[in-house]
């Protein structure tokens, strides 16, 4: 492609979605500006952050490291798909403040939750040290993290998972 | 600005022989940091690897464990088998960025990226990893030990692009790494080594102490020689003359060094007879 | 209660400003100086552009007085004639594409006759430095109280130091951001921000308007910590005015490179002590100079200054004691206000000097805090008599407590005495803090609230106190719920919009819950009186007299309202710096253990143990909350976070290269909180949002002097610092270790 860009299609939680993108945009900038998902947050642009994080294929990335472009025939999973119900625990942790880190957390989180066996060989820590919050200093974070793995489906605290 | 977006390797490397000034992107996790700002604006033509399933996956032989150049450092850190086998792999990848940063950035994107900072380098390279560089026309087989010539210069011609790293299966009677940065993730490494010794030949390579990564060979013999050393400043003499360390914006070179000489000599006294 | 607007963060759903839906707008871009200090001598614009697509904005086009309205008028919106600091605004684009507009700003060239800048705010500048009256202090305070000559001269021990502070940047996830835009006339702006109203005060003088035809909004806001009080007037100024001259809304909104270059950050200290006590350690003398920098403009130092120096003796009863502040001028971007606003940097210097004269006279650190912590009845260095009932030394002894302080200190000499690699140590600090506005600030303030009933029976608060992730929404909605006892689904928070809400004040100081949220109260009971019932009705009734009242009176406005009146207790005079400085204070003691690897010289926090007295807690998950984000904030300035200065600004101007702590490198924080309800905050409570900061540092640095049998005098204690300390500087006297 050359200037004036080019169709990609991809699938946007669950949805196929067909768009057109310039050369320079980033994955974050055809969710917040093309397809106007703003859920996902630019914090630095640098990768450093974690703010723009959503998964790919089902992995977390920076989506302000993802050339649009390489988005093409692939899954994006962004903040917007995650069942409301599923939220309680970070809800109740504390692990929201500003809110401007939250959506990449909710993304870090919400793909640990749902491959728990992660915590057999990574600490939480570890797990969400790609994530930069500077209002909770992590334990409102972490602690949610913490509660949500224990609970059940549906989002109510249960036995150990 | 021109983006191609190749389907297969053929397809890449022949892109590559027509656009040689175009830049590969494989994770991006290197080249789209302030992609807007500092990239997309001044650099042309883009070869996206992205789509060239040859270049992702890694298997192991009996000899070796071959690493796709696209094969990203979680794809390592999933491997159990590679925490057996080759644990510095996995020790060194746990450790870069974080892990948004280790399911998107590749052995190949940090090979040739080529920042003396590079933490898959020292590893691989204490491993004696060799690099397959691949044009249309042929393919060629480079230790990584030789691959560099200086800042961000190497071997690497600009039809060529990196497909596969060999890592030879072996057993090891030590390997370390260890990494120091400014905080316990998303950190640049500040000096960071890596240590092999197997039937008394030592591999020690360091980072961020040199224009490149850089193999001690000082060190090495040293070590290989059991001189006696009974303090890091025993060490110095061989470190200074194999690395050269600066002042930059993350460091200085005083820390850099003694910091070196340091981690070398605390965790080598306790396996060396002539370390006291 | 649940966070109100927790499910709207956690969802994507909340609406930052650059998520606002507008169609047709243009980026907004910053052109700046290229230097440090000079003359302008002209613009050049390349002819590589077509400009003629850009809106371009100069001083010229500033329809009223070109300053941003603060203290003093001196900062300009756009330079004019000179420029004062690196990256200081000059000129402003606007165009539909972003790509466009990034290489506008570098075809726009300012030439500049570079003239020698000021770059050090600790030498005494020579003339042809002098910017700033005839010495360069932007503002001197003094404090004193009794004859601190006389006491030093007849103490025992006389123990001297300096210590020094380095910059800090906020680090709100959000970086700034504005969107500007012309209704009817009427200017509006809708943007991240602490405080509405200052921005209204601003666009008054520069844009020559009165407040019926300014309307400014507060978008969701990620983050502010006092980096969103002051510098919001600027950009939003400068979006305006791009908008009225395009006709079009304007977004301007700073990457994270430009916002860490250019944007406050906390002011760098040196703090000079110099101390008489007798031989348990009392104190009898504090002689003490706080000396900040404050950059190129005046801005907030002079208050800054003020609370720094009113917090510099410590939480300590002493009879002798003299602080001189000065803030200086620099050329660099002004430094600004930062969660505890100067009280940091000077409670860094008294808690490290208290160990210092404790390792000097072999006692206890412990010990030297006890036999001088405020009790009932003994007064502040301003004079200030506190008999808040709070026990300083209960909250001490708790913090001991729960850290097994002296188990552990026992525990570390044997561990340091058996580990070649490894030293640990345990450090603590005693401090306080003074919340809402210092002495009659808040009278000055006139603080208005409303709280009205709705038709329908719902009650709506406004205010312009804003949420930014410390908890507004929910606290208000709680006192208002409590007081009226109406369910949280009555209650709504109107949006933080000056055409909707009265002038509360700014959401700075620690003043948001004990002063508006005490007003929000009489505000309710106001309401309940209009509707004619007693203070004993229950929620139901007053809700259906709601309803009543509209029925009889359609189309009128049933509003409670209360405006602050100062507490009678409280006397304070501007002019000697004596007397009541604030209404009530909270007190903290903190510990931390810390492990410094003598390979590295890292310093890895093991533990930490926040105790305070803070009134009254009133909703225990946020206030957990501010003290943790607090603490680990504080962490960052006490370890990693340095500016690198070129030319006056930040030079590792990206996350990269300024990093912050992640999850990974910070333990769990140890949150506890002791009672003692002050009667003029709300239910009780005094402000809490600053207070975490001022012990963190210390406690840190005592405890690498512990461990290390170093004696650091200034943070970020990085590897390369303690590297510094460990390889050349000789253990103190007595120490520690
Ligand atoms: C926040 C953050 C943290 C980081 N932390 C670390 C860290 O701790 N340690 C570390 O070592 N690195 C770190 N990095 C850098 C980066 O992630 C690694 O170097 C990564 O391995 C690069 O791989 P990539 O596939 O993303 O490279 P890309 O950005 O896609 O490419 C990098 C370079 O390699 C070239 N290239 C890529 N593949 C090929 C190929 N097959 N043939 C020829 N040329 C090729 C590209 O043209 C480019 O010049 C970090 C980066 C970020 C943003
Ligand atoms: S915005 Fe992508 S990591 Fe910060
Ligand atoms: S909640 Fe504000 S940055 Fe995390």
């Amino acid at each position: 492609m050359s200037g004036d860009g080019v169709e990609i299609r991809l699938t946007l939680n669950g949805e196929q979605v067909a768009a057109r993108v310039g050369e320079h945009d980033r994955l974050l900038d055809l969710l917040r500006y093309g397809l106007r998902r703003t859920g996902t947050k630019e914090g630095c642009g640098e990768g450093e952050c974690g703010a723009c994080t959503v998964l790919l294929d089902g992995v977390p990335v920076n989506s302000c490291l993802v050339p649009a472009w390489q988005a093409r025939g692939r899954s994006v999973e962004t903040v917007e798909a995650v069942p409301e119900e599923e939220l309680a625990a970070l809800l109740e942790s504390g692990a929201t403040q500003c809110g401007a880190c939250t959506p990449g957390v909710v993304m870090t989180a919400w793909w640990v939750r749902r491959n728990r066996e992660l915590v057999d060989t990574h600490s939480l820590r570890e797990l969400m040290a790609g994530n930069l919050c500077r209002c909770t200093g992590y334990d409102g974070i972490i602690d949610g993290l913490a509660a949500w793995l224990a609970s059940t489906a549906s989002g109510e605290p249960g036995g150990p998972g | 600005m021109t983006v191609f977006l190749p389907r297969d390797l053929d397809e890449a490397l022949e892109l590559r022989d027509r656009h040689p000034g175009a830049t590969a992107v494989a994770g991006g996790t290197d080249l789209c940091v302030l992609w807007p700002e500092r990239v997309a604006a001044r650099r042309d033509e883009w070869l996206d690897l992205s789509g060239v399933a040859e270049l992702r996956g890694h298997e192991w032989t009996d000899g070796a464990l071959i690493l796709g150049a696209g094969t990203t450092y979680w794809d390592v850190i999933r491997d159990r088998r590679a925490g057996e086998e080759l644990p510095l792999l996995v020790e060194a990848a746990r450790q870069v960025g974080a892990v948004q940063i280790q399911t998107r950035g590749t052995w190949g994107g940090n090979i040739v990226n080529a920042s003396p900072a590079a933490d898959g380098v020292p590893v691989l390279m204490a491993y004696d990893a060799v690099l397959e560089l691949r044009s249309r026309s042929e393919t060629v087989e480079l230790p990584l030990a030789d691959f560099y010539l200086g800042y961000k210069e190497m071997r690497l011609a600009p039809d060529q692009l990196l497909t596969r790293i060999h890592v030879p299966r072996r057993t090891y009677d030590l390997q370390w790494f260890e990494k120091v940065g400014s905080r316990s993730a998303q950190a640049i490494t500040k000096v960071g080594v890596a240590v092999t010794r197997r039937d008394g030949e030592w591999r020690v390579v360091a980072n961020s102490v040199a224009p490149t990564v850089r193999r001690c060979r000082s060190l090495e013999s040293l070590l290989a020689e059991g001189l006696p050393v009974s303090g890091p400043a025993d060490l110095m003499g061989a470190l200074e003359s194999d690395v050269t360390p600066i002042d930059d914006i993350r460091s200085t070179a005083e820390y850099r060094l003694e910091v070196l000489a340091r981690l070398l000599y605390w965790r080598l006294r306790d396996v060396c007879p002539s370390i006291t | 209660m649940k966070r109100v607007e927790g499910l709207s963060k956690l969802t994507g759903r909340e609406l930052y400003v650059d998520d606002l839906p507008v169609d047709g707008f243009l980026w907004g871009a910053t052109v700046r100086s290229p230097a440090a200090r000079g003359r302008i001598r002209g613009i050049r614009f390349d002819d590589s552009v077509d400009w003629s697509e850009f809106t371009v904005v100069d001083h010229r086009d500033i329809p009223g007085t070109n300053a941003i309205f603060l203290i003093e008028e001196d900062q300009p919106v756009l330079a004019h004639g000179r420029v004062r600091h690196l990256h200081e605004p000059v000129l402003l684009l606007a165009h539909p594409r972003r790509e466009e507009l990034r290489r506008a700003v570098e075809a726009v060239h300012v030439d500049v006759d570079a003239e020698p800048p000021v770059l050090d705010f600790r030498l005494t500048p020579d003339r042809e430095r002098i910017q700033y009256g005839d010495d360069n202090v932007l503002k001197r305070l003094r404090i004193e109280k009794g004859e601190v000559e006389r006491a030093l001269a007849q103490a025992p021990h006389v123990i001297e130091g300096v210590y020094e502070t380095g910059a800090q940047e906020h680090v709100y996830l959000e970086t700034q951001g504005m969107l500007a835009w012309e209704e009817d006339g009427v200017i509006t702006i809708a943007g991240s921000m602490q405080c509405p109203y200052y921005i209204v005060e601003a666009f008054e003088h520069a844009l020559g308007r009165t407040p019926d035809r300014i309307r400014i909004i507060q978008a969701a806001t990620g983050g502010g910590f006092g980096g969103k009080e002051e510098f919001p007037s600027g950009i939003a100024l400068h979006a305006a005015l791009l908008a009225l001259k395009a006709g079009r809304p304007v977004k301007l909104i700073y990457d994270r490179s430009e916002d860490l270059a250019v944007t406050t950050k906390r002011h760098p200290s040196r703090v000079r002590h110099r101390t008489g006590v007798d031989g348990d350690g009392k104190l009898l003398g504090q002689d003490i100079e706080v000396v900040l920098d404050g950059g190129a403009y005046v801005t907030l130092s002079p208050v800054v200054l003020s609370r720094s120096i009113i917090h510099a003796a410590g939480p300590y009863a002493c009879d002798h004691v003299r602080i001189d502040g000065r803030a200086m001028f620099t050329n660099s971007p002004p430094f600004g206000a930062f969660r505890g606003f100067g009280a940091p940097q000077s409670l860094f210097a008294c808690e490290r000097h208290m160990d210092r004269i404790a390792a000097e006279l072999g006692i206890d650190p412990v010990e030297i805090r006890k036999i001088n912590l405020i009790r009932d009845g003994d007064s502040t260095a301003t004079g200030q008599v506190i008999a808040d009932g709070a026990d300083r030394v209960q909250v001490l002894d708790r913090a001991l407590d729960l850290a097994d302080y002296y188990e552990r200190r026992t525990a570390h000499a044997g561990f340091n005495a058996a580990e070649p690699t490894r030293r640990r140590g345990i450090g603590l600090a005693t401090f306080f803090h003074g919340a809402g506005f210092t002495g009659s600030g808040e009278l000055f303030l006139d603080s208005e609230v409303h709280v009205a009933g709705l038709p329908d029976g719902r009650i709506e608060v406004r205010t312009a106190n804003v949420e930014m992730g410390q908890g507004t929404l929910t606290v208000f909605t709680s006192l208002v719920c409590d007081r009226l006892g109406v369910p949280a689904e009555a209650v709504t928070i109107a949006p933080a919009d000056t055409s909707l809400v009265p002038n509360s004040g700014p959401t700075v100081a620690s003043r948001t819950v004990m002063v508006v949220g005490g007003l929000l109260e009489k505000a309710s009971d106001d309401l309940r009186t209009r509707t004619g019932l007693p203070a004993d009705a229950d929620g139901r009734a007053i809700r259906e007299a709601i309803r009543e009242w509209h029925r009889s009176h359609p189309g009128e406005p049933l509003i409670g309202k209360a405006k602050y009146e100062q507490p009678e207790h409280i006397h304070w005079d501007d002019e000697t710096y004596r007397g009541d400085a604030y209404g009530a204070y909270a007190w903290g003691a903190y510990v931390a253990d810390v492990e410094v690897d003598l390979r590295t010289f890292a310093v890895s926090v093991r533990d930490f143990v926040a105790v305070q007295e803070v009134g009254r807690v009133l909703h225990e998950t946020l206030a957990r909350g501010q003290i943790q984000g607090g603490v680990v904030q504080a962490l960052g300035w006490a370890l990693l976070e340095e500016c690198k200065w070129r030319d006056g600004a930040m030079e590792n101007a990206q996350l990269t290269n300024y990093v912050i702590p992640t999850a990974g490198d910070v333990p769990p924080i140890r949150v506890e909180f002791l009672e003692s309800p002050y009667p003029h905050g709300a239910r009780g409570a005094k402000g809490i949002g600053e207070l975490p900061f001022d012990g963190v540092a210390p406690a840190v640095a005592n405890a690498v002097a512990g461990a290390t049998g170093t004696d650091p005098a200034s943070v970020p204690l990085t590897p390369e610092t303690v590297m510094d300390l460990i390889l050349r500087q000789r253990p103190p006297a007595g120490s520690l270790t």
